[in-house]
């Protein structure tokens, strides 16, 4: 077994019913600092709606989603905090979140937790540019005075809007869109607007970022640039990595953790390794050459 | 595309022409039966009376009829023609044939349409409530013209003209009274100034007002002219009870409205399209019931009288010792006091157009257009989307209550008359003509809309084409729907259909306007 890393973000017991239908149920996880964790599972088996409740555009029916910032400490005081009624905890050593009391525009602006989407949503008729400006907002509105003295011309805005220019510019380098940077999102190829909602988010210089299938529709080698890039994302900054994803290709090779849902319910949980071995997964997902079937379904007792 | 057999095109059928002008006619009878065929009169007993109308309802539905015969018929004979030319069964060019005939199909009954329905509704309505879209027909055709002969330097030109039109345009808008006093003179330049001037800027303020709403933060909002109106009715009963000062009015009402801004901003912050629309209209039908029916404090229908005008700063325009024209030693003309309106509204369009500039290239700005492209990646983001709703229905209130005030203090009277729908349509339509979120747009549509209504009063010869009788201003609503149309077909997204990105990494390119969203909400 790995030395069990410093959790991150702790689901517990998330459920998610809409109306008849019970879309995530019961389902435990968590996700290590410094790690990239992936969620796979077969169409429909809840892995958005998983990613929703935890950015906080759903509100889980039931569970707890907890995220710390600093130190590992603080994880004492979450059934505290939760008794309390509250939203999160500061203290000296860091903040504790429990992120399904927060909206969602808050899980992002202070729990710190960036996504894409499995359509892509870009500001369309926006630059490049200025979609990465866009996803600094909250630091420039403070740097402009909440717009006042940046109408007015006074203080340090121009400055600011200076270094975020150069933050977004380190990341058109880093996603290799620099020569699009006053093009129109709209206008880029599909494999780069994948790439610059990857940017946008890291904009945020979020703690977590939660990529929803960002390999869908990529070829091959775009697949590869792409795990090249989260694993630059995860190495060179401070930002942890949750996946949803289809290519079997990417989970195996960069994921430290992978996560298998089917029908809302975890069926596994561990390394890629020993989810690819795993009977269950393969009879529910990852499925096994022809010739094998009836061994499998043997084993697993169908 | 399947390819027509000559048989078939060659032939025309006026079996079917006729069929499809009966079809016409059936439908055109039950349409205007009630518009045409029916008047109501009050006979001499004062009694509602009705009388019927069948001659010129049978007239209208033979032109109708008679023009769908003649419209069929001859797309057919342009057919066969271009098929006989061709000299070969092969299929129409589809791109031409196909896209003129469409376009005539259903822009003639639009325009037919329209044309009746307005010219009912509105031949005997209030001046003000006209448009004129003639001058944006002409400035389309000389454009269509000239891209079609000129395509060569069309990028040139269209870089030439957005680079110089600004600077040009803010420096004629300075000198325009000037410019009319020496053409004019005394006699004559009050009306040139006021009705032109002043009246345009207004519209050019309140169409940048509600651009920062609708243009920028795609928040389609029907019920702006509420704002205009609490602007207008702060200055109003303030200046007349407590006599404060305009230019000490003037934030406080432009305060007010932003207040009102924001508490109709949230209710409607989880609606979006169709219903915030209908909510929006409803909100400034409120407005508008109240000023009437709160008779204790609006005086109802009759309106505020005797509203304070403003100053020269403290020194009042009159005859008096203390007037503007004594003190500077100059002969008493009420000019000076429409000159130094023009200026005031002036200074306040520029300071609009100024901030709105401004504000699009701060954060708030940028998070206003993004909202209009994708609301729920902006809150992915951490932009509190409520609070950016509420600033720009806050911020777009604000300068309609400037202009509100604005327009109280130069009346000097004011009723519930000035803030109708018809009011909030004109500015949604200069907005929306304009190109959505470009400002000179704005101002272009504008002057061609206010201005256009006001020329047609000047069009004294068309009385010697078409007799003593003939009125220009009646058909103001006939050339509104005309232009409508021509717009819709020509420029769906406005007349200045790009964006300009709000900052560039190395070159600042412009942005088709079908890559920007509407808004949705």
């Amino acid at each position: 077994m790995r030395p069990v890393p410093e959790p991150l973000l702790t689901v517990e017991h998330l459920t998610m019913r809409f109306g008849g239908l019970l879309a995530v149920h019961d389902l435990s996880f968590t996700a290590a600092r410094g790690e990239i964790t992936a969620l796979i599972g077969p169409n429909g088996a809840g892995k958005t709606t998983v990613f929703n409740c935890v950015t906080g555009f759903y509100k889980p029916t039931e569970g707890r989603i907890a995220l710390v910032h600093g130190a590992a400490a603080l994880w004492a005081e979450l059934d505290a905090l939760t008794r309390r009624g509250a939203r999160h905890l500061h203290r000296h050593d860091g903040t504790l979140f429990l992120l399904e009391r927060m909206p969602d525009y808050l899980v992002a602006q202070r729990g710190r937790i960036a996504r894409t989407f499995q359509n892509i949503r870009l500001f369309a008729g926006m630059t490049v540019l200025e979609n990465l400006l866009v996803a600094q907002h909250n630091p420039l509105m403070v740097a402009s005075g909440f717009t006042l003295f940046g109408v007015l011309g006074i203080g340090g805005y121009p400055s600011s809007e200076r270094a975020a220019i150069d933050k977004a510019r380190h990341w058109l380098e880093v996603t290799g869109l620099t020569a699009r940077a006053d093009d129109p999102a709209g206008e880029l190829p599909y494999g780069a607007q994948r790439r610059l909602e990857i940017a946008r988010a890291m904009c945020t210089d979020p703690v977590l970022l939660c990529l929803d299938e960002p390999a869908a529709g990529l070829n091959p080698r775009e697949s590869a640039e792409l795990n090249a890039l989260i694993q630059k994302i995860r190495g060179e900054h401070a930002t942890s990595v949750l996946l949803i994803e289809h290519d079997m290709s990417v989970v195996m090779e960069i994921s430290d953790h992978v996560i298998v849902l089917d029908y809302g319910v975890k069926i596994a949980d561990g390394t890629p390794d020993e989810i690819r071995n795993d009977a269950k997964v393969i009879a529910a997902y990852l499925g096994v050459a022809d010739e094998e079937v009836e061994a499998v379904e043997a084993e697993v007792g169908l | 595309m399947q390819a027509p057999t000559p048989a078939r095109d060659a032939h025309i059928d006026f079996a079917d022409a006729a069929k499809d002008a009966c079809v016409t006619a059936v439908l055109c009878f039950f349409l205007l039966l009630p518009l045409i065929g029916f008047k109501t009169y009050q006979n001499i007993h004062n009694e509602v009376a009705l009388e019927t109308r069948w001659p010129l309802l049978f007239a209208f539905v033979a032109i109708v009829a008679i023009g769908r015969l003649l419209v069929t018929l001859a797309i057919a004979f342009w057919r066969r023609h271009r098929v006989r030319r061709a000299g070969a069964p092969i299929a129409l060019d589809p791109t031409t044939a196909s896209r003129l005939a469409n376009t005539l199909r259903w822009a003639l009954p639009l325009a037919a349409g329209l044309m009746l329905f307005y010219g009912q509704l509105f031949v005997d309505a209030d001046r003000r409530l006209g448009f004129d879209f003639g001058a944006i027909i002409a400035v389309l055709a000389v454009w269509r013209f000239f891209l079609r002969f000129a395509p060569a330097h069309r990028a040139e030109v269209t870089k030439t003209f957005k680079r110089w039109f600004p600077p040009f345009a803010i420096g004629f808008v300075l000198v325009y009274p000037a410019l009319v006093l020496s053409i004019t003179g005394y006699g004559g330049a009050v009306k040139w100034i006021d009705n032109f001037g002043i009246q345009i800027l207004i519209y050019v303020m309140l169409g940048f007002g509600l651009n920062i709403v609708v243009g920028l933060a795609g928040l389609l909002d029907l019920g702006y002219v509420a704002f205009y109106a609490v602007g207008a009715y702060s200055y109003a009963l303030l200046a007349k009870e407590f006599g404060f000062s305009f230019f000490m009015l003037l934030p406080l009402a432009g305060c007010l409205a932003a207040f009102w801004g924001i508490l109709l901003g949230f209710p409607v912050l989880r609606l979006r399209g169709d219903y915030l629309a209908i909510v929006t209209l409803a909100f400034g039908e409120i407005i508008r019931l109240v000023l009437i029916n709160w008779v204790d404090l609006t005086n109802g229908y009759a309106g505020i009288t005797g509203i304070p005008r403003p100053t020269f700063f403290g020194i009042p325009f009159n005859a008096d010792d203390n007037g503007f024209a004594a003190t500077f030693g100059l002969e008493v003309r009420p000019i000076y006091r429409t000159i130094f309106l023009y200026y005031v509204i002036l200074a306040l369009a520029l300071l609009t157009a100024f901030v709105t500039v401004r504000l699009r290239r701060l954060p708030i700005g940028r998070a206003w257009e993004a909202l209009r492209e994708d609301e729920i990646a902006c809150r992915s983001l951490g932009i509190n989307t409520t609070n950016t709703k509420l600033t720009a229905f806050a911020m777009g209130a604000m300068f309609g209550g400037f202009a509100g005030s604005f327009f109280a203090a130069r009346q000097g009277f004011i009723s519930p008359e000035s803030f109708t729908f018809l009011e909030s349509a004109t500015i949604l339509a200069i907005v929306v003509l304009g190109g959505m979120g470009s400002q000179i747009g704005v101002a272009i549509a504008a002057v061609v809309m206010i201005g256009g209504t006001e020329i047609l009063r000047e069009l004294d010869f068309l009385k010697d084409i078409f007799g003593p009788d003939f009125d220009p201003t009646q058909y103001r609503m006939l050339l509104f729907g005309f232009a409508m149309v021509a717009i819709m077909v020509w420029r769906p997204r406005g007349l200045i259909a790009t964006r300009a990105p709000s900052l560039f990494l190395k070159q600042r390119k412009a942005i088709s306007g079908s890559l920007v969203k509407e808004g949705h909400g």
